[in-house]
């Protein structure tokens, strides 16, 4: 039988940097960037967070000295910082410079991931402390902590409660950016940026405003999606490349969700299960039947953006403007 | 933009062509300030003087015979690969799988070289190879292009997703083959009988693979430069009404465009199995589809500038990884000064297309500065 009070947790566990990821590229999509480097910054919101981490443990003078709140805080916010850094390298070069994106995006990629990995090696040689290795254990536990009643409720208590709080962020903040796309006025201003700058320029929308706001907040999500990968689901515990092509699935899940955050939520879980549906398949001696397994998510995200393109359903193509930078005196 | 009063402090327009020699003395002007920040970057990491730093990364890539082969091999690879991406980027499809399609390259002929050794002479083992990762690599390109075509499928994200595809396929294979067994990789391939490896000319591992790259470097130069394909190209990637209105029929040079281009990203596979490291692993293209963007990109999609760029990105990267374990550093140095040197680069080309008007005194005309 196949054990879903275990391989639900796990798929969610696995699903929620994709959520962050996905949910932060969506907003800049519909501001019609297309940010290639939501990997890099993923890297760096996690590796910013661990810094943080790393410095507020070795600056308290005993382990028992931690403070629940600025354990969270201090590591949280680092993680904004670094993403909204690499955010705003994005949106100079391509909306101030109108750079291309797809080159623009790929270099931060490649910075980011060097940023975390370079970091990550060298942290404690460069801090001068004698640890032996990055394991913000005190730290992560309040980041792992779960609600203290779901021990007892059995396998509801382990599907829906047993995560750390940015479990539930994750998703607040995806159910909200789909609110604000679909409810509000600034959302449709925004829709409006990604489909036709030149309409929303006409219509006195400062487009270059939406596009730097949108992105930066989108790489700041996006960001999250490193910190939680690192805090809680590592257990604090950085090691290079363990993050690995999750950015690239966030992407991915971008093109799944047609551009809904909410779908985002149940699609990420679904992701993070076929992620590591390898693990519960049972496939006896032939380990390379694994390896097919984890190419479901990108053969799936193909179908879907082939599916979406064949129906040619209005609302469900990727914004107008995807990808082109704006030049309000180029018609 | 800023608004300060009614108008605006900066205005910007779209320059006329600029002379070639003052458009590439921008881009120096950006690789020399690149090269001052890392300087300085380098400093704070390391404390040393930074012209020891440079001297160390050209010690890195150019200090022995040997060093340099490696450096000459990388670029020749890695103008594969870009040069195999250029036919797309200048019709503006956005192919960013050379990652896969060169995957598959590598993996059709690392499947010729397992499959084949015991049936067929060194020399049809090497024919085949070379027809198949051609073909692995046109399919594997192909696929997204008619999508394009037909249906005007996202050509960008399409692209990127195959190459996931491809990255589990090659660690499939790599598991089936796997030898010896139960190390879950194919180490090198046929080390004995050297079935399959291209051959050494003038005792050189390496010059046949930089040569058939150089060959190819002109050969697509040509083809882009001189031929009615190329100039078909250029219109789609102008304007894809114009090249309507003139009776090109766009969804044809797309595929062919695309077949081309998979095609030339089989042969880099090729020659990195065949001829460079006679193995197969799914990190074996080293992430060069997606340098192969930027250097192709940098170089305006010139297949001879290419050899510049692809030579200044392996530079700096054999370059920075020498300096990192020199100065005890962690490798992925050379990441962050690659993407250092790469926002500058790409940062310059604004002003090249650009012009900044400042305001002058209020109520008069703006006049140009550069």
């Amino acid at each position: 039988m196949f054990d879903f009070v275990s391989f639900i947790p796990r798929a969610v566990v696995q699903g929620v940097p994709l959520l962050f990821g996905s949910t932060g590229e969506t907003l800049t999509e519909k501001s019609g960037n297309l940010n290639l480097g939501i990997p890099g910054v993923m890297y760096v919101g996690g590796i910013s967070g661990v810094i943080g981490a790393f410095f507020y443990e070795q600056s308290l003078p005993s382990p028992d000295a931690i403070s629940p709140f600025l354990a969270i805080a201090v590591p949280f916010l680092c993680c904004l910082l670094g993403s909204l850094l690499m955010g705003l390298i994005y949106c100079f070069l391509t909306v101030t410079l109108r750079a291309n994106q797809n080159v623009t995006g790929l270099a931060l990629t490649t910075f980011g991931i060097g940023v975390g990995n370079f970091f990550g090696g060298s942290l404690i040689k460069l801090s001068g402390s004698d640890v032996p290795s990055i394991a913000l254990s005190a730290t992560s536990a309040y980041y792992h902590r779960a609600l203290p009643f779901a021990e007892n409720l059995g396998w509801f208590g382990k599907i829906f409660l047993s995560y750390g709080f940015m479990v539930y962020l994750a998703v607040a903040i995806a159910l909200i950016a789909a609110f604000v796309l679909r409810k509000t006025r600034v959302g449709l201003h925004l829709r409006a940026v990604g489909e036709s700058p030149t309409t929303a320029d006409a219509a006195g929308i400062d487009v270059n405003r939406y596009k730097y706001l949108t992105t930066c907040l989108g790489c700041m999500i996006a960001g999250l999606g490193g910190l939680y990968y690192v805090m809680d689901y590592a257990s604090g515990v950085w090691s290079n490349n363990a993050f690995g092509d999750r950015g690239w699935l966030a992407i991915a899940l971008v093109i799944f969700t047609i551009w809904r955050p909410n779908w985002g939520v149940l699609s990420s879980f679904l992701f993070g299960g076929l992620y590591i549906l390898h693990m519960y398949i049972p496939s006896g001696l032939n380990l390379a039947v694994k390896e097919l397994y984890k190419m479901l998510p990108y053969v799936v995200t193909i179908i879907v953006l082939i599916i979406t393109s064949l129906r040619k359903r209005r609302e469900d193509q990727p914004p107008q403007h995807l990808g082109l930078p704006y030049f309000r005196e180029e018609r | 933009m800023r608004k300060e009063g009614k108008e605006p402090l900066i205005h910007i327009s779209k320059r006329a062509a600029l002379p070639w020699y003052v458009a590439w003395g921008i881009r120096a002007a950006a690789i020399v300030l690149a090269l001052v920040v890392s300087a300085l970057i380098c400093v704070i990491m390391t404390g040393q003087n930074p012209l020891q730093i440079y001297g160390a990364m050209f010690t890195g890539s150019f200090g022995t015979v040997r060093k340099t082969w490696v450096t000459f091999q990388d670029v020749a690879m890695l103008l594969c690969v870009s040069l195999a991406v250029t036919p797309a980027f200048r019709m503006r499809f956005w192919n960013i799988g050379g990652e896969g399609q060169t995957m598959m390259g590598c993996l059709a002929s690392a499947a010729c070289m397992i499959l084949l050794r015991d049936v067929l002479p060194n020399w049809a083992v090497i024919v085949c190879m070379v027809v198949s990762s051609i073909a692995a690599g046109a399919i594997w390109a192909v696929i997204p292009a008619i999508f394009k075509a037909k249906w005007n499928t996202n050509e960008t994200l399409f692209t990127l997703m195959m190459n996931y595809v491809a990255t589990q396929l090659v660690a499939f294979f790599c598991v089936v083959w796997e030898s010896p067994k139960g190390s879950g990789k194919i180490g090198i391939i046929n080390g004995n009988t050297h079935v399959g490896w291209l051959p050494e000319i003038f005792g050189q591992k390496y010059l046949l693979n930089i040569v058939i790259v150089l060959i190819l470097c002109v050969l697509l130069y040509i083809y882009l430069t001189y031929s009615k394909h190329g100039y078909e190209i250029s219109v789609v990637g102008e304007s894809e009404r114009t090249a309507r209105y003139v009776g090109i029929k766009v969804s044809r040079v797309i595929i062919r465009t695309m077949l081309l281009s998979g095609a030339l990203c089989g042969i880099a596979g090729f020659l990195l199995t065949g001829g460079t490291s006679h193995t197969m692993t799914t990190t074996l293209t080293d992430s060069r589809g997606f340098t192969a963007v930027m250097v192709s990109w940098l170089a305006k999609f010139n297949p001879v500038w290419m050899i510049l760029t692809s030579l200044l990105l392996v530079f700096l990267d054999r370059g920075a990884s020498d300096i990192s374990s020199k100065f005890g550093l962690n490798q992925s140095f050379s990441d962050i000064i690659t993407g250092v040197i790469l926002f500058f680069i790409i940062g310059c080309e604004f002003f090249i297309t650009y012009r900044i008007n400042f305001r002058k005194a209020a109520g008069k005309e703006a006049e140009t500065h550069v």
